[in-house]
């Protein structure tokens, strides 16, 4: 009862990404409210090739349900296995992916116990609350923090009275960090038919083509984004030097895409990927607002730029004035002499 | 087989293009300077239900919206482009509403429609971007779902057959209907309006939008042409119990606000010489910033 639940998302018997991540935040938000940390992994042949590693995050208990009808996920199984045993379990917070399957499954879980969902979280904290209509105080509860409108204003909201408090979280926002690599949890495979009707099988999958994506760009801890400033292709290289070295990874504005400077899956910005990694190194970037709304929520920016009024120097926390073509090779060579 | 299609579809102000007015000075969104238009997704969402209509002759389109009385726009704009008619619910009692409870109001009114074959609507909305409400009718009404849709390929005797895009890829899915589906961005661009159709319905209103002093222009057409008068819902007509709708019915409240400007941080300002790229490079590894 009153524990933190989170939904671990299954790729055939790969626990995703996100998920792990999600079980790090779970385990700290659980130890902060001194309650225990659950799981749920549905699923087809799961059992016996997923339980160790989701457990390792921290899980105090882990429920299996294994159905050859669980994989691929469609909508209505896999919500009444959440919704039925949240009626039964009684979680305070139920955390899941930002994903396709988390936004499609988040909201129906949500709809069906009548409680508050909160979509694309950037911070989880706990903290109290004091409704001034009301004058009711709480304590402890679950900030969730997005932002919205556009990416203009930052939200903090909190669900005071309905339960499970829910909340969907984009991957990479979250660090994956297991406890121990054998966590001593409770694993209990439930029965499936307890819990989804057969009724609920109705959505069939005829065919499905999924590619690894051939960059981690949007979980990245730190990127290296060139700009129109770069210059070339052959500068660009320069860049995925540094990326291979500080272990992060390469991307663009959309000038330097257009430019034919690196590929179009690089691109960072409002019709690019959105990155929030915890450096960005802008190369060459001067800064347009399209391309900063897919990069302002980084935390140290850093900019080199031979204009030393480009506009993103007004939100770099480091603005180096220099070019690529010298200042990259210098930052190259000065961390791998001080970074052993 | 004559589908009844009801497309759900939202008003939003324009945040993709947002200039530099859009913040005021003080750090509030510039409602002014956003326009108010049709939620992109949902336009998607509309050329889907029009391309079933026309395949399936018989087939009825209703656009469903939720807003203040101008959000009538929305209901104007799909009728301008081939919806059959439109329902706007509004009701001062409905405001404030998080994504619950406004998928409790609109499977509301999709109740009072009556149980449409296909509930379609855009992925989400782009000044909430939860993609949260069509899921949450879906369970109101005990419907299939199938979300992220991109093409719908047929409706043969009851089942629909659909690809839509997942994380790194694509699914193609099966399912019978009633059903909710919600489509993305990439779906095929919405058609343009007809000049007939805009000549037809370019009065419509609904009744909050009537002047209130009586003086409607050609007061004498909304009698002639029915069609030209927009259906309007409040909670009650919907037979709404006013603990679900609303500020009231929303078990998610915001506690805090943060206005981001593009406030000048205080930057540190290097050159490239050696010495000072070296000692950037230390100052990132001691903080573990890097390494």
């Amino acid at each position: 009862m009153n524990n933190v639940f989170v939904y671990c998302e299954i790729d055939k018997y790969t626990i995703e990404e996100v998920s792990c991540e999600l079980l790090t935040k779970g385990r700290k938000l659980a130890n902060e409210l001194g309650v225990q940390l659950e799981a749920i992994a549905a699923g087809h042949g799961i059992t016996g090739k997923v339980e160790k590693e989701i457990l390792s995050y921290g899980v105090d208990k882990l429920h299996v349900f294994d159905d050859e009808r669980l994989y691929p996920y469609t909508s209505k199984p896999h919500t009444s296995i959440l919704v039925n045993l949240f009626k039964q379990e009684q979680p305070q917070i139920c955390l899941m992916g930002a994903t396709v399957i988390g936004r499609d499954l988040g909201p129906r879980v949500s709809s069906s116990l009548h409680s508050g969902l909160t979509a694309d979280c950037t911070s989880l904290e706990i903290g109290d609350y004091d409704d001034r209509k009301s004058g009711k105080h709480y304590e402890g509860l679950l900030y969730q923090i997005r932002p919205a409108f556009g990416g203009n204003i930052v939200a903090t909201i909190v669900n005071p009275d309905n339960r499970p408090q829910m909340a969907t979280v984009r991957s990479g926002v979250m660090k994956a960090e297991k406890v121990a690599e054998y966590y001593n949890g409770e694993i209990i495979y439930q029965e499936v038919a307890k819990f989804v009707p057969d009724t609920d099988y109705v959505v069939k999958v005829l065919e499905r083509h999924v590619e690894k994506a051939n960059n981690n760009l949007k979980g990245a801890p730190i990127v290296v984004a060139g700009g129109y400033g770069v210059g070339s292709k052959e500068n660009f290289d320069l860049l995925r030097k540094l990326a291979d070295e500080l272990h992060g990874e390469v991307g663009a504005s959309r000038a330097a895409v257009d430019a034919g400077f690196c590929e179009h899956d690089l691109q960072i910005g409002q019709t690019g990927v959105t990155v929030r990694p915890k450096v960005y190194i802008a190369c060459g970037i001067s800064g347009a607002i399209q391309h900063v709304a897919g990069m302002r929520e980084s935390g140290i920016v850093i900019s080199i730029n031979t204009d030393p009024d480009a506009p993103i120097n007004q939100i770099a926390d480091y603005v180096i004035t220099g070019s690529v073509e010298e200042v990259i090779p210098k930052m190259i060579k000065y961390y791998k002499e001080n970074s052993k | 087989m004559s589908l009844k299609i009801v497309v759900l579809a939202k008003q939003v102000p324009d945040t993709r293009n947002v200039g530099k007015d859009a913040m005021t000075p003080e750090g509030t969104v510039n409602r002014a300077a956003l326009p108010a238009i049709f939620n992109p997704e949902d336009l998607n969402a509309l050329e889907q239900a029009l391309r079933l209509k026309d395949q399936h002759p018989g087939s009825t389109v209703t656009i469903l919206t939720m807003g203040p009385p101008r959000a009538t726009d929305v209901i104007r704009e799909g009728l301008f482009r081939g919806a059959d008619d439109g329902v706007l619910l509004t009701d001062r009692a409905f405001a404030g509403a998080d994504t619950l409870a406004t998928s409790y109001a609109l499977s509301q009114a999709i109740k009072k429609i009556g149980m449409p074959d296909i509930v379609i609507g855009g992925r989400q909305a782009i000044d909430g971007d939860t993609a949260q409400v069509g899921p949450q009718v879906a369970q109101k009404l005990d419907l299939n779902q199938v979300t992220y849709v991109t093409t719908i390929e047929s409706v043969t005797d009851g089942v629909i057959t659909l690809v839509r895009t997942i994380d790194g890829g694509i699914e193609r899915v099966q399912a019978p209907l009633p059903i909710l589906l919600t489509v993305n961005g990439n779906a095929a661009p919405c058609r343009p309006r007809n000049a007939k159709l805009v000549m037809k319905y370019k009065r419509a209103l609904a009744p909050m939008e009537r002047p209130a002093d009586g003086t409607l222009p050609y007061a004498e057409e909304y009698d002639k042409k029915p069609y030209l008068n927009v259906t309007q819902w409040s909670v009650a007509d919907v037979d709404g119990d006013l603990a679900q709708c609303g500020l009231a019915g929303s078990p998610t409240k915001v506690k805090a606000v943060q206005n981001i400007v593009f406030k000048a941080k205080e930057s540190k300002r290097l050159t490239a010489a050696d010495a000072e790229i070296e000692g950037l490079m230390k100052e990132l590894l001691e903080s573990h910033t890097i390494g």
